[in-house]
């Protein structure tokens, strides 16, 4: 009686949660899905959001992605590689720096922001604009994103450096031709993840790359990313909520569609690290 | 890196700090800017009250959850589940307060106004941080070794009382740490608690009562502040990410003492 009690339990919580993401769904394409359509891609938005499309949002969007990926992605690496190839594992600096990523992982988005605000957009004096926004996310996914690139390279097989090293190839060069190839499949994950992390992201961004909804013309001007393009229609815009939902949608298809890669590769990933230990 | 954001954040605190008298942010009677005024203490008790719902509500059913996937779902179910929880926790989470504000709010306006409440604004962050809980505590329960389970099995104790007993003890400290993780996670929220929390400055006085918790006040008041008040604010980021941190480091202090890890 009581295991039957126990299991009924669970399976009720279980199907709560999913009831509760149904329902979260639904009530997304409820107002939203008739209001998507190609149109509302590709066409800028009028009348403070409520009427026309996206277009110059999803610009917008797309560039602060660029300067996040341009600048989170050389530093990620080079600070993986340091941490991963270059220094022992108890080495003190090296702990400190993994204790700092951690922590760092942690911080609000908020407080993201609020750093972003200061330091990018005054004292830096870049003003609201797509690049203070684009370095300020890049500051948000770099530790989650350096931390799954030192465990990709981590568990590249140790044989690989061995066989490197019996080469006579420098080991910076055995890092670029042999390491970072193999540790690719995790690293992409964790780029695609930081990726998803960045585009889902508004508090970060609602004080350094602005609210302006026009069609940005450089990374010096203001642009206003979708996330921050939801908050603003559902909160400041009365009647902008069928176009928020629906722009809710694509921000959700994007996540998904990210959020599948990662998952795909990472399964690749271990598929690999199973072979590679066979090999052996 | 994150000695330049803390320190950024502490330059900007400054003048609040060494100017005001820096125990004013707790007597000050409460937040009215504009008069010098900046007593954050019914925000700050706004902020951990909604994390404390939040996580009443998530902790028990996101570890059901997690015990779900791990021991009782069949595993055609099992995998389609964890796929679900894998979406739900990539939600992002201005699309959870969208839904909150469209879809539930109307819900308990018309039971009782103005419906964007504590309750509420707790509920959907429930909704938020669920996932991160069953993913740890699914993440712990997998760490433990299967001799436990077959042990328990031999000696012919049933599976519900292995459950609670045996496997939810052995895998309790990573369980709370993740719990721990997901607590965090709900204090440094911001947009949620920003749409569906309602704004109202004031001491919470019942469930249904909108507040404004610290990271709203945050993202509310940034646009338009200035010197003393501008400061106030880095204060308050100031207040959020120490509480965040000590959380963070009690979460992997707990990880890294327990067996299992």
């Amino acid at each position: 009686m009581a295991e039957r009690l126990f299991q009924a339990g669970i399976w009720c919580a279980a199907l709560l949660v999913l009831m509760v993401l149904f329902w979260l769904v639904q009530g997304l394409l409820d107002q939203g899905l008739a209001k998507l359509s190609v149109d509302f891609l590709f066409s800028q938005p009028q009348n403070a959001g409520r009427d026309g499309g996206i277009s110059s949002i999803l610009v917008a969007t797309l560039l602060i992605l660029a300067v996040t990926l341009l600048v989170a992605l050389p530093l990620g690496l080079a600070s993986a590689v340091w941490l991963a190839e270059f220094t022992a594992t108890h080495n003190f600096w090296a702990r400190k720096v993994r204790l700092a990523l951690d922590v760092m992982a942690g911080v609000p988005s908020i407080v993201f922001g609020l750093f972003g605000y200061a330091f990018f957009s005054l004292f830096l004096g870049m003003g609201f604009s797509i690049l203070s926004g684009g370095l300020t996310l890049a500051c948000m996914i770099l530790p989650v994103f350096i931390r799954t690139c030192e465990i990709g390279l981590r568990s590249v097989n140790n044989s690989w450096r061995q066989g490197a090293a019996a080469l006579g190839m420098p080991k910076i060069k055995a890092v670029w031709f042999i390491l970072l190839p193999a540790a690719l499949p995790a690293i992409s994950a964790g780029l695609i993840l930081g990726i998803g992390r960045a585009t889902a992201e508004t508090a970060a961004l609602m004080f350094t790359s602005g609210y302006v909804d026009r069609m940005p013309g450089s990374v010096m001007d203001s642009g206003r990313a979708l996330s921050v393009h939801i908050y603003d229609l559902s909160m400041n815009v009365t009647g902008g909520d069928a176009a928020a939902q629906a722009s809710a949608l694509i921000l959700l298809m994007i996540i998904m569609v990210l959020n599948m890669l990662a998952y795909a590769i990472t399964d690749l990933w271990l598929g690999r690290r199973v072979l590679n230990g066979f090999a052996n | 890196m994150l000695a330049l954001i803390i320190a950024v954040i502490i330059i900007g605190a400054w003048p609040a700090l060494s100017s005001h008298d820096s125990i004013a942010f707790i007597t000050d009677k409460s937040w009215y800017p504009l008069e010098g005024q900046f007593g954050m203490l019914s925000m700050l008790l706004a902020s951990v009250l909604v994390m404390i719902i939040a996580i009443l509500l998530a902790a028990p059913i996101g570890i059901m959850c997690a015990i779900f996937i791990a021991y009782i779902a069949p595993a055609r179910i099992q995998k389609g589940y964890r796929f679900a929880i894998a979406l739900l926790a990539g939600m992002p989470s201005v699309v959870l307060g969208l839904w909150g504000l469209t879809v539930l709010v109307p819900l308990i306006n018309k039971w009782s106004p103005p419906g964007q409440s504590l309750l509420l604004a707790g509920i959907v962050l429930c909704i938020m941080i669920l996932p991160t809980v069953t993913l740890t505590s699914l993440a712990a329960f997998k760490s433990l070794p299967e001799t436990l389970q077959h042990a328990t099995s031999a000696l012919g104790i049933r599976q519900h009382v292995q459950i609670v007993n045996v496997l939810i003890p052995a895998a309790s400290a990573a369980i709370i740490s993740g719990v721990l993780l997901a607590m965090a996670r709900a204090l440094g929220e911001t947009m949620v608690v920003l749409m569906v929390a309602g704004n109202v400055v004031q001491f919470p006085t019942g469930l249904l009562e909108p507040v404004r918790t610290l990271t709203a006040n945050i993202a509310l008041e940034m646009a338009y502040a200035t010197d003393l008040h501008r400061a106030s604010l880095f204060v308050s980021g100031l207040i959020l990410t120490v509480l965040v941190l000590v959380m963070m480091l009690i979460a992997s202090k707990i990880k890294s003492d327990n067996h299992y890890g």
